[in-house]
C-alpha cells in the first residue's frame, strides 16, 4: 500500500469520486485556482473544470443553502468551508434545512451533501479560528458527522460520505494534513459510516477518542506501555452514526475508560460517551470514566496558553494513571 | 399603464490627485501645509510598521500578518477626517487607521505576536478590536450608530471592510438596517481588488461596489483610494453628514493589495507580475511625494528624515512589544464571564494555579 498524507488521501478520494460520478460538484471559497486554503482541492480545477469546481463569493450561509438546493436539484455537492469556524455563519442552513428537510417533508427528497471543513486548535489562530465544534453538529439529529484520524480513514470515509444520501459534516483536523499513513489504492475501498476502529488492543484501560485526539491517544498508549500499562485505543471515526457497541465492549473488557475530546468540556461529546459507558458497564467498571478535554475558555491567542487548552499526550497519560490508581 | 422609466441612478467617482502628483485645485479640500506633512508622515509610518511586521514574521517574532502595503492612503486619508469622539469599527487590514488615531504601535505588534492584550484600546480612543471574521463587524457598526442616535450623541461611526466582505449577508443586512433607521454610519470599503485568490469579478457582477448603497437608499461614491486627498474629502463629507443627521454613506475606495493576502499566502500563484507592477506605479506615497515636491514641501532630505523618525518609532515599539510579560494561564479566564462556573473555577485555580510570586 502506498504511503500518503491525510491531505493527499482526501484529495484522492475527491478525485476518484468525481471521476466515478459526474453529478458531484465541489464548491467553496478559494477552492478552484487556489486549490483550497489547505491545498486539499489540488488539481481538481485542472481535471474537472470550472463547471464542477466552483469558487464562490464569501457567503458561507449561501454556500450551504445552495448545496441544499443543488442536492434537491439532482447534484451531489461537496462544499468546502474554509474552516469549521465559518460553519457558524451557515448554522441556519445546516441545522434548520440540511438536517431537517427530508424528515419534515415526508422523505420526498434526499440531501446527498458533504460539507468538508478543517478545524481544531493548535495553529495559534486565536479564539474565533481555533474551535472544535463537533458537539454542535453531533447534537443535531439529521446530520452525520465524520472525523477521521488517519489518512486511510480520511479517504475511505470521505468516499462513503460522498456516496451516502444523507448530509454529512466531514471534519478534517488542520494539524493532521501532513500526517502520513498507508492508504489502499483500490478505488472501491470504503470505510463504513458508524463503525469505530480499535486502533490498538490493550487490557488495562480503554481510551476513546476521535480525529487528532486518537493520534495523541495512540502516542499516550505507547508511552504508557513503557510503564507496563496496556491501553486499548478506540477511534470513533464517525460521531454520528456513533458506534457505541465497540467502545462499550472494550470498556467491559478492560473495566476502565478515559474519553479524550478536543472541544470544550462543558456539555462536550465526551460527557455523552462517558454516560453511555457508565450506563452499559456500571456493574463491571473498576473506576469512574474520566474525561480529558479542552478548557472552558475561548482559545487564547498566546501559544503557551493555547497548549494548556488542548489535550496533550501528557494530559492523557496522567488521566490514565489516575484512573488506574483509583480503587472501588 | 405605459412602460416608463421611474428612476435612474448615478454613481460618482472622485479623484483629486493624479498619478503624476498633479492636483485638481478646485476639488482640493482645505488642508494646511502642516496637515499635508502630517498625512505624509503617517503614510510613511504605516509603511514602515508594515515592512517591519513582515520582517518580524519571517524571523518568527510575530505570527501571521496581513500586510497593508499599497492601501495606506485609504487608511490615513479617511482617519484624518475623524474626530477622536467618532467610532471606528475595523476589520483586520487597517493598521494605518489605528496609527493615524494614535493607537500605540507596540500594542498593535503585541496583538500580531499572539497577545490579545494588544487589542485593549487606550481609553481615549473609540476603536473596536480587529475583526478577522469577514464582514461580521458591519452590524456592530450599525448598532453603535443606533445607540449614538438614541443618545443624541453627534458622532459618526466608521466601519472598514474589504471588497470580499460585500458578499456577506452581514454587509447587505447591515446596510439595509442603516438605511431604514437613517443611522450616522459611514461604510468604507477598501476595494483592493482581491479577496485571497478571488478577484473582484468573482465576488460580484456589479460594475461598482459603490452602487450597492443605492439599493439600500443611501449614497455610494467611488474614490481613488490611492489619492489621500480624495479619500480625506469623501470621508469628511460623509462623517459631517452623519454627525448632522443626514444618514449613512458608502465610500468605495479603489486601491490594490500590492503584497500577499497574509504572510501565509503566495499571491504570485494567482495573479500576474505585470498587474502588480502597474499598481506599484500608482503607489499612494509616491504620488503624494510628487505633489508635495511640486509645492516645495518635499525633498530627499525631508523624505529621509521622515523615514528615520518612523524607523525610530517602530524600533521602540518592537522593543516594548518584546519586553512585555507574557500572559499567565489564569488570565485566559479573566474576562470570560463575570461569574465563573464552578468547573471553570477549578480549571483556573486548581488545574492551572497561578505561579507563586
Ligand atoms: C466569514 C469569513 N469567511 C472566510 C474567511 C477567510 N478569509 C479571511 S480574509 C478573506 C478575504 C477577505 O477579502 P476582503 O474582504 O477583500 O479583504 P482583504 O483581505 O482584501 O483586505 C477570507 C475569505 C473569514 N476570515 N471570515
Ligand atoms: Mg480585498
Amino acid at each position: 500500500m502506498p504511503e500518503m498524507t491525510y491531505r493527499d488521501a482526501i484529495n484522492l478520494a475527491l478525485k476518484e469520486e468525481m471521476r466515478r460520478d459526474p453529478s458531484i460538484v465541489v464548491l467553496g471559497e478559494d477552492v478552484a485556482l487556489y486549490e483550497g486554503s489547505f491545498k486539499v482541492t489540488r488539481g481538481l480545477l485542472a481535471e474537472f473544470g470550472e463547471e464542477r469546481v466552483k469558487d464562490t463569493p464569501i457567503s458561507e450561509n449561501t454556500i450551504i443553502g445552495v448545496s441544499v438546493g443543488a442536492a434537491m436539484g439532482g447534484l451531489r455537492p461537496v462544499a468546502e468551508l474554509m474552516t469549521v469556524n465559518f460553519a457558524l455563519l451557515a448554522m441556519d442552513q445546516i441545522v434548520n434545512h440540511m438536517a431537517k428537510i427530508r424528515s419534515m417533508f415526508g422523505g420526498q427528497t434526499y440531501l446527498p451533501i458533504t460539507v468538508r471543513a478543517p478545524g481544531g486548535g493548535g495553529s495559534q489562530l486565536a479564539a474565533q479560528h481555533s474551535q472544535s465544534l463537533e458537539t454542535y453538529f453531533m447534537h443535531c439529529p439529521g446530520i452525520y458527522v465524520a472525523m477521521p484520524a488517519t489518512p486511510a480513514d480520511a479517504k475511505g470515509l470521505l468516499k462513503s460520505c460522498i456516496r451516502d444520501n444523507n448530509p454529512v459534516m466531514f471534519l478534517e483536523h488542520e494539524l493532521l494534513y501532513n500526517s502520513k499513513g498507508e492508504v489502499p489504492e483500490d478505488p472501491e475501498f470504503l470505510v463504513p459510516l458508524g463503525k469505530a476502529a480499535v486502533m490498538r488492543e490493550g487490557k488495562d484501560l480503554t481510551i476513546v477518542a476521535y480525529s487528532r485526539m486518537s493520534v495523541l491517544a495512540l502516542q499516550a498508549a505507547a508511552e504508557l506501555e513503557k510503564d507496563g500499562i496496556s491501553c486499548e485505543v478506540v477511534d470513533l471515526r464517525t460521531l454520528n452514526p456513533l458506534d457505541t457497541e465497540t467502545f462499550i465492549a472494550s470498556a467491559r473488557r478492560t473495566g476502565r475508560a478515559v474519553v479524550v475530546e478536543e472541544c470544550w468540556r462543558t456539555a462536550g461529546l465526551g460527557s455523552d460517551i462517558a454516560f453511555r459507558i457508565h450506563e452499559a458497564c456500571f456493574d463491571t467498571l473498576l473506576a469512574p470514566v474520566r474525561r480529558v478535554s479542552g478548557l472552558d475558555v475561548p482559545m487564547p491567542y498566546s501559544r503557551k496558553l493555547e497548549k494548556l487548552c488542548i489535550p496533550q499526550v501528557e494530559t492523557i497519560t496522567a488521566a490514565v494513571k489516575e484512573v488506574l490508581s483509583e480503587k472501588y | 399603464m405605459p412602460e416608463e422609466t421611474i428612476a435612474t441612478f448615478t454613481v460618482r467617482s472622485l479623484r483629486i490627485l493624479d498619478e503624476r502628483g498633479k492636483a485638481d485645485e478646485a476639488l482640493m479640500p482645505p488642508l494646511s501645509e502642516a496637515d499635508i506633512r502630517q498625512m505624509y508622515e503617517l503614510l510613511v509610518l504605516t509603511r514602515t510598521y508594515d515592512e517591519r511586521a513582515l520582517a518580524l514574521q519571517r524571523e518568527g517574532r510575530i505570527g501571521t500578518y496581513p500586510p497593508v502595503k499599497g492601501q495606506e492612503a485609504v487608511q490615513v486619508g479617511s482617519a484624518c477626517a475623524l474626530f477622536p469622539t467618532d467610532w471606528v469599527v475595523p476589520s483586520f487590514r487597517e493598521m494605518g487607521v489605528h496609527f493615524t488615531l494614535g493607537y500605540p504601535l507596540d500594542l498593535m505588534f503585541r496583538y500580531w505576536a499572539g497577545d490579545e492584550r494588544g487589542l485593549v484600546t487606550p481609553a481615549n480612543l473609540n476603536i473596536l478590536p480587529i475583526c478577522v471574521s469577514v464582514g461580521t463587524h458591519i452590524p456592530h457598526a450599525v448598532g453603535i450608530a443606533m445607540a449614538a442616535k438614541y443618545r443624541r450623541d453627534p458622532v459618526a461611526v466608521v466601519a472598514y471592510f474589504g471588497d470580499g466582505a460585500t458578499s456577506k449577508g452581514d454587509f447587505h443586512e447591515g446596510f439595509n438596517m442603516a438605511g431604514v433607521f437613517q443611522l450616522p454610519v459611514v461604510f468604507i470599503c477598501q476595494n483592493n481588488q482581491w479577496a485571497i485568490s478571488i478577484p473582484l469579478k468573482g465576488q460580484t457582477a456589479s460594475r461598482t461596489l459603490a452602487q450597492k448603497a443605492i439599493a439600500y437608499g443611501f449614497d455610494g461614491v467611488q474614490v481613488d483610494g490611492n489619492d489621500v486627498f480624495a479619500v480625506y474629502r469623501a470621508t469628511k463629507d460623509a462623517v459631517e453628514k452623519a454627525r448632522s443627521g443626514g444618514g449613512p454613506t458608502f465610500i468605495e475606495c479603489l486601491t490594490y493589495r500590492v503584497a500577499d493576502h497574509t504572510t501565509s499566502d503566495d499571491a504570485s500563484r494567482y495573479r500576474s507580475p505585470e498587474e502588480v507592477a502597474a499598481w506599484r506605479e500608482k503607489d499612494p506615497i509616491l504620488r503624494l511625494e510628487r505633489y508635495m515636491s511640486g509645492r516645495g514641501l518635499w525633498d530627499e532630505g525631508y523624505g529621509a528624515e521622515v523615514k528615520r523618525k518612523a524607523t525610530r518609532a517602530v524600533d521602540e515599539a518592537v522593543k516594548a512589544m518584546e519586553s512585555a510579560a507574557p500572559p499567565e494561564p489564569g488570565e485566559m479566564f479573566e474576562h470570560v464571564s463575570a461569574t465563573l462556573g464552578q468547573r471553570q473555577e477549578k480549571q483556573r485555580f486548581v488545574d492551572h494555579p497561578p505561579a507563586p510570586s
